[in-house]
């Protein structure tokens, strides 16, 4: 068995910062209610508000703009169904404008949330991509009309790491009168964000990606757009998402974007270099390989290959036996039976898709753990290339070797 | 707090995916008295199963494969071939999926269509063993049936479905669009329904 762990499945989740963790230790005293009146409630009250004043500042937006959720999966969920609404009443002129444009590489949470939607009645419009995963702007001119509601565009892909210029499509979409949001999850704390210069109406961030807990998000909603809550029936977060406060997750969030600020400008420059090593490495070692995402426009953190003639759950499951981790966009792995959506979108053709691994480093990768991983990978590659139908006599890929 | 389970399937079949037994080693298949092939790249699952027979005795004396696929249809074509070595082509011909799973100490619902392939490329290797020796007249054809007429859907497409998910007779017809026009195939095909969920999945 290895001795060695490598943890490369950061887009997934990551470990808790250190500095974090002894926030949380230290918040597990302090139980009040944040809307209790007493020293109890005003203590935690007090923890709540710094924790979201900190979250703004790092996202350029003002306190009042951030609404502390339960994950970027609610935050996504919340802005989606502002559009659902039958009547003019929560958000004016709704009625006119309910169709919405959303692209074919967003999370889950947003495309089954639109086709959800669409079955109540909202028109809802799919953005192409190019190979690299960038959307079409021409067709996003052609899309917006003033049916057009809103416009919900990820910032950076979860899967392949292909970063849209956001500031751009606001732009366009404010022009003809509809709402912006992005899915930020992947972006924030690993690229800088700033809610004004990227000029969108809602932004989704969540915690767990950046170091911090599990089970706390954050929606930023500029001042004066209209907003609903997806969750009613409490005065929390000013009315706009009822629930009684987690207060440790919120102190967690707090702190994990303050080291964020700290830390992300030169892990980028660190982090890009580790990919390259990466990237090059695994094209020197290995044949019949195909890079998925942009190749500039991408997050530092994250790559992904695609392997000919080999299944991503077993390359996954062989490197999980030498003690790395990764994902893959295999359909075997997903629990379905169709491979990455992201990479279909992409023009991948669905055995490359099968074939792909997501390697997304980290705060703590280091070069020491890519070497560990360029000296496996080739090996395990070649391994199952070896009992793979594709190279037999007369199989798919017979040829190449 | 519970610690990490051992790996996400069984121990046997993490011992077919770590040691598979009886790969092909290279890529000529000219030696062997059978050759199957089932699954395509695209799917994300492919098989590849050659046999050697004795012939007089019709008992399968080698039998060894390639698959391109997850860890479940490695282990699954590893472990079939070592349960078809002896038996006669008869009873290799009989293996069920759930046989395969069961040895493998149990899949995941969602990986049961990957024992199924291995025994589908068997198959296919023993009819090619049949047609090579000119016994096309033991050639066993799983002749599918058709249940829907309107959008014609047989019960393979409904054994498909079933392995792919469908449970309920709505989630068939979400599948498959049977029964969708006419309807009369209803009773037919709810059968069919209750029983592949029984052969694949013993409920």
């Amino acid at each position: 068995m290895a001795d060695m762990k490598v943890y490369f499945d950061n887009n997934a989740t990551t470990p808790l910062h250190p500095e974090v963790k002894k926030e949380m230790i230290a918040a597990m005293e302090m139980f009040g209610n944040p809307s209790s009146m007493h020293a109890f409630g005003r203590e935690a009250r007090a923890n709540v508000e710094d924790a979201r004043r900190k979250v703004a500042h790092f996202i350029g937006a003002n306190e009042k703009e951030i609404i502390f959720v339960g994950s970027g999966s609610e935050a996504n969920n919340t802005v989606l169904s502002l559009f659902v609404c039958g009547s003019s009443q929560c958000i004016p002129g709704s009625k006119m404008r309910s169709s919405i444009i959303t692209t074919k590489i967003e999370h889950p949470c947003v495309l089954e949330t639109s086709e959800c939607l669409g079955h109540r009645g909202v028109r809802v419009k799919y953005l192409n991509v190019d190979k690299y995963g960038k959307i079409d702007l021409d067709q996003l001119a052609g899309l917006l009309g003033d049916d057009v509601g809103l416009v919900s565009v990820m910032m950076a892909n979860n899967e392949i790491g292909t970063i849209q210029d956001i500031e751009t499509i606001a732009k366009m979409v404010h022009e003809r009168g509809a709402l912006m949001h992005t899915d930020a999850v992947q972006a924030v704390g690993k690229l800088p964000v700033d809610v004004r210069s990227l000029g969108v109406d809602f932004l989704t961030m969540s915690a767990h990606k950046i170091y911090g807990p599990k089970g706390i998000g954050a929606l930023f909603v500029k001042k004066g757009v209209p907003y609903c809550p997806l969750i009613r029936g409490g005065h929390q977060e000013l009315g706009r998402r009822a629930g009684t406060e987690n207060t440790l997750g919120i102190l967690g969030l707090g702190k994990a974007v303050e080291m964020r600020a700290f830390e992300m400008p030169e892990e980028e420059e660190r982090l890009l270099e580790l990919k390259h090593i990466l990237r090059n490495g695994i094209e020197e070692r290995i044949d019949d390989i195909h890079f998925n995402g942009h190749p500039t426009d991408s997050l530092a953190s994250t790559l992904n290959v695609s392997f000919t003639g080999v299944e991503g759950e077993a390359i996954l499951l062989y490197l999980d036996i030498e003690g790395i981790a990764v994902s893959t966009g295999s359909a075997c792995a997903s629990g379905s039976l169709d491979p990455s959506h992201v990479l279909l979108a992409t023009g991948v053709d669905a055995e490359l898709a099968h074939g792909s691994i997501r390697f997304s480093m980290g705060r703590e990768s280091s070069r020491e753990e890519v070497d560990y991983l360029l000296d496996v990978l080739p090996r395990i590659i070649e391994r199952i290339r070896n009992m793979s139908t594709a190279y037999i006599k007369g199989g798919l890929h017979a040829a190449s070797r | 707090m519970l610690q990490a389970g051992e790996w996400a399937y069984s121990e046997t079949l993490k011992e077919h995916f770590m040691n598979p037994k009886n790969i092909l080693q290279g890529e000529n298949t000219d030696e062997f008295d059978g050759v199957g092939m089932e699954g395509n790249l695209q799917c994300g699952d492919q098989m590849m199963v050659v046999i050697k027979v004795d012939k007089e005795k019709e008992v399968i004396t080698d039998c060894q494969w390639k698959t391109y696929g997850c860890a479940s249809a490695i282990a699954s074509t590893s472990i079939l071939s070592e349960m078809v070595k002896g038996r006669t082509l008869d009873q290799a011909f009989h293996i069920s999926p759930k046989e395969v799973a069961q040895a493998l100490g149990g899949l995941p619902d969602h990986k049961i269509h990957c024992s199924v392939l291995g025994d589908k490329a068997l198959r296919a290797a023993i009819n090619n063993y049949y047609i090579r020796n000119g016994q096309e007249d033991k050639v066993k054809k799983e002749q599918a049936k058709v249940i829907c007429q309107c959008m014609s859907i047989t019960d393979h497409d409904i054994e498909d479905a079933v392995l792919e998910g469908a449970r309920s007779y709505f989630e068939l017809q979400e599948r498959t669009k049977l029964g969708t026009v006419c309807g009369q195939c209803k009773d037919e095909a709810e059968v069919l329904l209750e029983k592949f969920k029984h052969i694949h999945f013993g409920v």
